[in-house]
Order: C-alpha cells, then sequence, then structure tokens
C-alpha cells in the first residue's frame, strides 16, 4: 500500500449533510446486481425455455395429425400463434413462474446476509428502509420480467408458427390479432397481482429466515399448501381467498363481454397476502441485528 | 416516506466528539457479550481498542455504526445514535466491523462504484484515487471473489476512503496480512491520521497498537477495564527493574520480604520485580549488608503488552472468582463466554 501516497484530497474535512442517494438509485444498483449473478438467468431460462419446449411439441403433434385438447385454446393452437402465450401462461402460472419468481425473492435478503454485505452497505449514506424498499422493487421487478419474457417468446415463437391471426376466447367469439395481442399483454398483467403476493411471501421468509435455500423453498411450500387447500373436500368456502385461485384471475379478460369481477377480486385478496407480508418483512429488517459476515 | 427511520431533526454534530459510548449493554440470553460500556474517542485521537478474543470489540463497535441494538446503553457518533436517526449518523464515518465484505462476483472497481452510489455526493470521482492509494488499480477490473484476505483489507480500506471520512473504525485491520502488508497498512493508517481523521482501531495485536495509539481502552469479557492515554497507563503500570546479583535465589528471597517490592521474580536476567524508585534503594542497602553483589540493575518502563495481559489476566481472574462465589452480579468465566459467537 502506497501509503505515502494518500493524498490531503482524502483526508478528513467536514461533511456536512450531503446529497444522499434515492431509493431508486439503490434499486438500479440491486438490478445490477442481480444482472451479475448466474441464478439471475434460471428463472429468465423457465420464462424462455418452456414457451419454446411447447411450441415444438405441438408443432410435432400437429405434424402427427393429432388434434386439440379440452381446452379452447388447445384446440385453437394450431390456428393462431396467438393462442400459445394464452397457454403456456395457463401452464407456467402455477408453479413455473411462482418458482423464477421464488428464486430471486427469496434470496434478495439472505444472501446477503450470509455474505456479510448487508453490513457493508447498512454503514454507508442510506437508510435501513430504502435498502428494503429497493430490494422489494427489484424482486419485484425481476418477476415482471420473467413473466413477460415469457410472454414475449411464447407470442414470437407462436406466430412464427402458426401466425399472427385472430383469436378465439373462453366465450367462443372471435378477437382480431392486434386485439388478442393487446389481451395477452392485459392477462400477464393481471397475473402479476398474486405473483407479486409471492415475492412478497418470499422477501418476508428472506428477510425472517436469513437463509436463502429454506426461504425460496419455503415460498414454494406456502403456495404448494395453499394449491393443496382447494383440494380438501370441505374447504371449499376457503377457495376464494387463496393466493393460488387468482392465479386464474386473467379469464375473465378472455371472455366475451369481460368479466372484470376476478381482476377486481384478486386485487384485494392478493393484498391481504402483499400487505402483511411486506410490513412484516420490513419491521424484521428495520429492527434485526446485522451480526453475520 | 420509505427510507427514515426518524423525523427528527438531525443535529449537525459540530464539536461533539466522534464516539461516545455509554452504559453499551449486549445479552444474548443468558450470555453478557458487552457489560456497560463507556467509550470517549476524541477529535484527531487515534484509539487503540484493545480485546482478547471474544472480549466483545467487535460487537461494541456493531452498535456504535447501528448494526446492532443494544440491550442497554446509547452510542453517539459525532453526537448522533444511528438507532435514532439512521444514516445521518454514519454522515464523516467510515471504516469495517470484522473482515470487510464485498461483493464476490463484482469486480473491485463495481464494488466501489456501487458503494459510491450508496454514499452520493460525488464519491464516485474518488474511486481512481483510492484504489492508487491501497495499490489495487491494476487488479481493479478483477473479480473480488478471486482476491486474496489482504487485497479485500486493502479495499476494505479504499471504500472507506470514498467517503471523506472524520472517523474511521477499522476492526483489526491487519488480520491476515503478511509482515510487508501490516508495515503498511500501519503507515497508511499513520498517514491518515497525520491527515485529521480520528481512528478508533479494534485490535489484538499490541505492537501496533502501542505504535499507531495515544489512547486506549482496553475490554475484557465484554468490560472496559482501563480507558485513557496509553503514557498514562504505561505509568500507571509502575516502573519495572531488572536485577543480577551474586546470588539471585537470595536476592529474590529478600526483595519478596521487602517493603514496596512487587511482583518480584526470577528471569533469565537474573530477577524482574516493580517498584517505586525509594524502595529500590532501600533493597540495594539491604543486599548490601546481607553480602550480596549487585551486578546490574535497570530500570524497565511496562510495555503494552505486560499491562494488558495484567489487566485482562487479573479480570479473568475476579471473574472466575465471582462465578464460583457465586456472588450477586458475578458473570460466567470467559470460557463459558467464549463459546458463543458473539462477533
Amino acid at each position: 500500500m502506497s501509503s505515502a501516497t494518500a493524498s490531503p484530497a482524502v483526508a478528513a474535512r467536514a461533511v456536512t449533510h450531503p446529497r444522499r442517494p434515492t431509493t431508486m438509485t439503490i434499486w438500479r444498483w440491486e438490478l445490477r446486481k442481480l444482472v451479475a449473478q448466474k441464478r439471475t438467468y434460471l428463472g429468465l431460462a423457465i420464462g424462455i425455455v418452456f414457451p419454446l419446449i411447447f411450441v415444438l411439441a405441438q408443432s410435432l403433434r400437429q405434424h402427427h395429425g393429432h388434434g386439440g385438447g379440452d381446452n379452447i385454446f388447445f384446440s385453437e393452437v394450431t390456428q393462431s400463434g396467438l393462442a400459445t402465450p394464452v397457454l403456456t401462461l395457463l401452464l407456467e402460472s402455477a408453479f413455473l413462474l411462482p418458482l423464477a419468481a421464488a428464486l430471486v425473492a427469496g434470496d434478495i435478503v439472505a444472501t446477503e446476509d450470509g455474505n456479510g454485505t448487508l453490513k457493508t452497505i447498512l454503514t454507508r449514506s442510506v437508510d435501513r428502509g430504502q435498502v428494503f424498499a429497493a430490494k422489494v422493487l427489484a424482486a419485484m421487478t425481476y418477476a415482471t420480467i420473467v413473466v413477460f419474457l415469457s410472454a414475449a417468446t411464447a407470442t414470437i415463437a407462436g406466430i412464427s408458427a402458426w401466425g399472427f391471426k385472430h383469436v378465439v376466447t373462453f366465450s367462443g367469439s372471435v378477437v382480431s390479432a392486434p386485439k388478442g395481442l393487446l389481451l395477452v399483454f392485459a392477462a400477464n398483467a393481471c397475473y402479476l397481482i398474486p405473483l407479486l403476493a409471492v415475492v412478497s411471501i418470499g422477501v418476508l421468509l428472506s428477510t425472517a429466515t436469513r437463509n436463502s435455500a429454506a426461504a425460496v423453498v419455503g415460498t414454494l411450500a406456502v403456495t404448494l399448501l395453499l394449491a393443496l387447500v382447494t383440494v380438501i373436500p370441505g374447504l371449499e368456502g376457503a377457495q376464494p381467498y387463496l393466493l393460488t385461485t387468482e392465479y386464474n384471475n386473467w379469464h375473465g379478460l378472455l371472455r366475451t363481454p369481460t368479466d372484470w369481477a376476478p381482476i377486481w377480486h384478486s386485487l384485494w385478496v392478493c393484498a391481504l397476502y402483499t400487505g402483511p407480508a411486506l410490513a412484516a418483512a420490513y419491521l424484521v429488517f428495520l429492527r434485526r441485528d446485522v451480526a453475520g459476515g | 416516506m420509505l427510507g427514515t427511520r426518524a423525523t427528527e431533526d438531525v443535529a449537525s454534530g459540530d464539536g461533539a466528539p466522534p464516539v461516545r459510548a455509554r452504559g453499551l449493554v449486549k445479552r444474548y440470553d443468558d450470555i453478557v457479550a458487552v457489560d456497560h460500556v463507556d467509550l470517549n474517542v476524541h477529535t484527531g485521537d487515534v484509539y487503540g481498542f484493545l480485546g482478547p478474543n471474544g472480549a466483545g470489540k467487535t460487537t461494541t463497535l456493531r452498535m456504535a455504526l447501528g448494526l446492532i441494538t443494544p440491550t442497554e446503553g446509547t452510542a453517539e457518533l459525532f453526537g448522533r445514535d444511528p438507532l435514532r436517526v439512521g444514516a445521518h449518523a454514519l454522515e464523516g464515518v467510515a471504516g469495517f466491523v470484522e473482515a470487510p465484505r464485498f461483493y464476490p462476483y463484482l469486480s473491485a472497481r463495481k464494488n466501489l462504484e456501487l458503494l459510491a452510489a450508496l454514499d452520493g455526493a460525488g464519491a464516485k470521482d474518488r474511486i481512481d484515487e483510492v484504489l492508487e492509494i491501497v495499490e489495487l488499480a491494476p487488479r481493479a477490473a478483477h473479480r473480488v471473489g478471486g482476491y486474496s484476505h489482504g487485497m479485500r483489507q486493502r479495499l476494505g480500506i479504499a471504500a472507506a476512503l470514498l467517503r471523506r471520512p472524520r472517523l474511521l473504525i477499522l476492526d483489526e485491520p491487519a488480520t491476515g496480512l503478511d509482515p510487508a502488508g501490516m508495515r503498511d497498512m500501519r503507515l497508511l493508517i499513520r498517514r491518515l491520521a497525520s491527515d485529521g481523521i480520528t481512528v478508533l482501531l479494534s485490535s489484538h495485536q499490541l505492537p501496533e497498537v502501542q505504535e499507531l495509539c495515544d489512547r486506549v481502552a482496553i475490554v475484557d469479557s465484554g468490560r472496559v477495564v482501563y480507558e485513557g492515554a496509553l503514557a498514562d497507563l504505561r505509568r500507571q503500570g509502575g516502573a519495572g527493574y531488572r536485577l543480577r546479583t551474586t546470588d539471585d535465589s537470595r536476592a529474590l528471597e529478600m526483595a519478596r520480604g521487602q517493603h514496596g517490592i512487587e511482583h518480584a521474580v526470577a528471569n533469565e536476567h537474573g530477577l524482574g520485580f516493580q517498584a517505586e524508585e525509594k524502595d529500590v534503594g532501600s533493597l540495594t542497602l539491604t543486599l548490601g549488608q546481607a553480602g550480596i553483589g549487585i551486578l546490574a540493575l535497570t530500570p524497565e518502563l511496562a510495555t503494552l503488552e505486560d499491562l494488558f495481559f495484567r489487566l485482562t489476566e487479573g479480570e479473568q481472574a475476579r471473574s472466575a472468582d465471582g462465578a464460583e462465589s457465586g456472588a450477586p452480579g458475578a458473570q460466567a468465566p470467559i470460557s463459558e463466554r467464549k463459546a458463543v459467537e458473539i462477533g
């Protein structure tokens, strides 16, 4: 070390209320950290690979002359490329997309704690609340990117295989290709409502357990548990209030006329999961002893 | 609003001491990691925070920086309590607690860019300068995951300097460094101190503290057993003497029986003892009257190491006695406390 070159520029001088970073600055750095980590790409790969496998499988099925399935979109899948993103959302929504979201949400606080970098950032000019908000926003941003990346991949692959054509809704009515594309985007946006609740649960477990693996697995376990509740006889009454039921909130968009009720319902039901989870995580993060590392 | 832990106005901190801790206590269930610690670091101090491993140094520093919440007591940096005013309390403060930690998947430069972004106030403009100071500029593009321990320590110093600190808190900065690295670290700390930065140096490396620090706190078993000027401590330690005679064994016996002569022991040089100057005179007369010739009598000032062990081992003995006697307020023995990771 060149102690002799320590310039007066870094010497002591009065520092009075320097301009402090905003939460958005911290959020941008959270995203840059995600970009630099390999595990980030696992979730993104899920979003890309599954639609491609789906399109490939349906193309082979078409080639061998097999027909559609029970779902109207399965029967329509080879008629319009826009049926593909609807079907992949249907198939991915229960497990794959929550898994991708949990990979980052469950990791985002726990890994920093384990590596000791939480103390590094909490001894700079940022408050704990800012760091927490930035981490929640980053995990939610990641989940949003995965969902729309998957939708974009499915749309492009579907259109490449079967063309940009009109599509038939759940009600049996036909909508034009541009409107169909808009509905695909809207359906994915609606699906984000329950998925962001999953992210919140992941952040809570990440903050509370300080263990990345436990938080990721725990988040999935919670969603699977809620899904199992729906099939337990005698608990049918709980079904409208389960997070996993809300994974299908977007179905109303693909009916004629549009059924908005499931979307409004999912907004407040998911808020019942998101709000307490984030509030609890915030309090734990604010009050915790940072003794790791 | 997100991002604030308090709405109260933040005092400017001008004129307040860099570190002021009062009655800091940290308990983990039955374990007392830090026991009513008071610290007073003055502006311009190079302040040594000394203690054996597990004495509670790091836990105290974590409380001072607001990383952990004290069970009792307060800690203020330039008059501001991090637990009450959040990041405002850390303005002008930098350093690291335990080993400095970075994102292993980012380069040193990217790590510093991240930290500069979290510092604001133009810290980004100083990245090249601080990399030069710690001689990491040629390796700045490499991932920190591939760095040696010493390089990470140096990066820790660089990260601290980004903040243009008025107070630098360094927890065992020389740990894991080779002799050249330790020497360079000492030179750097001395240089920063001469530039006017107050340094709080936590260490169990006594020569390092003796060489660098003007004031010290010695902590043992979570308690401060001494705080003040290092020179005063050495004076309080009393003058020591080496004595070589024509009959060391008889001389030792007589020294032990002589009023004012303390800690008389036989050693490889003959005898060692502590005493006031007047009592040394009496001893020489006594020895002469007994027919014992004095070959050499050499005064010695107590070293920090002598004093440290005298203070900390004395504390351990007292703690053990207290625990055995079941005296009210007696703490668990140090061995028991060290079994728990207290940082």
